[in-house]
């Protein structure tokens, strides 16, 4: 694998010479995406904080998505699973997000409910 | 003879030697602890979601919270954390470097990029201490209810939030910290705040520019401000004041809120620490040559794996801690 580095990102789009200035190119686009993430976290522009998408502001779906693709590109580059089998990269990416999605899922709508009773029930809380 | 070399066949599948993935068994192992810990950290982040979608219109808002940049005065929402996650990244691209002068043995650049990786991770964990020496000073000063809540308090001129030193009054009277020389040598009361609760009122009462934030979040995604006549109702259901935070209860909000920061951020800031003492390791491992001896550095590509899982985790409490 030393030797067998892939050396594009963005599905060929961009390819680099060498492994060294893969990771700066990376770096750079890190550095991009989080300073979009910044900018929007302290504006908060009111077209995306005031609609919102399947009960999430579209801000914060945003910020969820940026952070998912910074994850792929620090794995990815970083942690260099580009470079390795198919095999272990699936068994690797795909158990904890099977298994997050499913707790995520389960404990979200189950706080939802919470919400709901404390909301609508007939105990007062909030005094 | 024929069924002997089949034998042999089936001794080459299965008596070992075989690498269906085509990695060593240590990073393999990595990889195991390195997956087992992810779940680790989503346990923490979900139960975290659990928390804020139950209070979804009480919860804290980051912005308000966390806004304190070292050496400079004034509200600076992010900017901190942002120059944290860069930092995290900085030293995770350094790392990366290492392993990459790693894998063609330039020993000197190794010792070079581990060098400044240690740096990036000596500055994150000591902003990370400095981000919670300020949470737990705080710096405005909060009354809470008897149900538990948190009223913050706010200039109605300017809608800037008021320390309680703004406004309370002293009133003389005899407030006496029970400490542990007074009495049963293992009773100690709780400290006391800089002003009594009744401080506090009067305070509010004498200053007609004080207001009450209450913790519910409107529409437009800010904190309800109470009118000057709702204010001066609502804190008579004041219990006690609370300055900072601890794990009990805190002046920002929902108690949940300090303790899931203190806990995740905690568990975050001990990762890095102890990414940090294993990277000193094996900066001096490279020194001494040890694994120029071995004829690989894959030591280093294992120790960076980590690294790199402990910025990937930044990346996540960031988002769900800070932005969302």
């Amino acid at each position: 694998m030393a030797h067998a580095h892939k050396l594009e990102i963005f599905r060929g789009l961009l390819k680099f010479k060498s492994n060294t200035q893969k990771i700066w190119g990376v770096l750079v686009f890190l550095t991009i995406v989080t300073t979009v993430e910044v900018a929007f976290g302290i504006t908060k522009p009111t077209v995306l904080t005031h609609n919102t998408f399947l009960g999430m502001k579209i801000l914060n779906w945003i910020f969820i998505i940026l952070t998912l693709v910074k994850a792929y590109y620090i794995s990815w580059d970083f942690m260099h699973l580009r470079d390795e089998r198919s095999a272990l990269r699936r068994a690797i990416v795909w158990t904890p997000i099977f298994l997050v999605a499913y707790l995520v899922f389960i404990l979200l709508f189950e706080a939802d409910y919470i919400y709901n009773v404390f909301k609508d029930g007939f105990v007062q809380w909030n005094f | 003879m024929d069924s002997t070399v089949t034998a042999v066949t089936e001794e080459n599948v299965w008596g070992g030697g075989n690498r269906p993935l085509g990695a060593s068994y240590g990073k393999l192992m990595m990889w195991f602890f390195l997956v087992s810990d992810a779940l680790t950290f989503s346990g923490f982040l979900a139960s975290y979601g659990f928390s804020r979608f139950k209070f979804i219109e009480t919860w804290p808002i980051a912005d308000q919270v966390f806004t304190h940049v070292p050496f400079f005065h004034g509200n600076f929402p992010m900017y901190y954390v942002a120059f944290m996650t860069f930092i995290l990244i900085m030293s995770s691209v350094t790392m990366v470097l290492a392993v990459d002068a790693g894998h063609r043995l330039q020993k000197t650049r190794v010792i070079w990029y581990l060098f400044l990786t240690i740096i990036g991770g000596a500055i994150f964990v000591g902003s990370q201490a400095w981000e919670w020496a300020t949470f737990i000073r705080g710096d405005y000063g909060a009354v809470e209810t008897k149900g538990g809540r948190i009223l913050q308090f706010v200039k109605a001129d300017t809608g800037e939030r008021a320390a309680l030193a703004d406004f309370a009054r002293t009133i003389p009277d005899e407030r006496v910290a029970h400490e542990k020389r007074n009495g049963v040598w293992f009773y100690e009361g709780e400290s006391l705040p800089s002003y009594s609760l009744n401080e506090v009122k009067e305070g509010l009462k004498a200053n007609p520019n004080i207001i009450i934030q209450t913790e519910t979040i409107t529409d437009d995604h800010k904190k309800t401000l109470l009118t000057r006549e709702e204010s001066l109702q609502k804190i008579k259901d004041g219990a006690l004041v609370v300055e900072g935070a601890n794990l009990i209860r805190n002046e920002y909000g929902s108690r949940l809120f300090a303790d899931f920061f203190f806990f995740i951020t905690g568990f975050h800031g001990f990762h890095v620490f102890s990414g940090v003492i294993i990277n000193i390791i094996i900066f001096f491992n490279v020194i001494l040559g040890t694994y120029e001896r071995r004829g690989h550095y894959e030591m280093v590509e294992k120790v960076g794996l980590y690294w790199h899982f402990v910025d990937l985790v930044w990346v996540f409490v960031f988002t769900f801690f800070y932005l969302v």
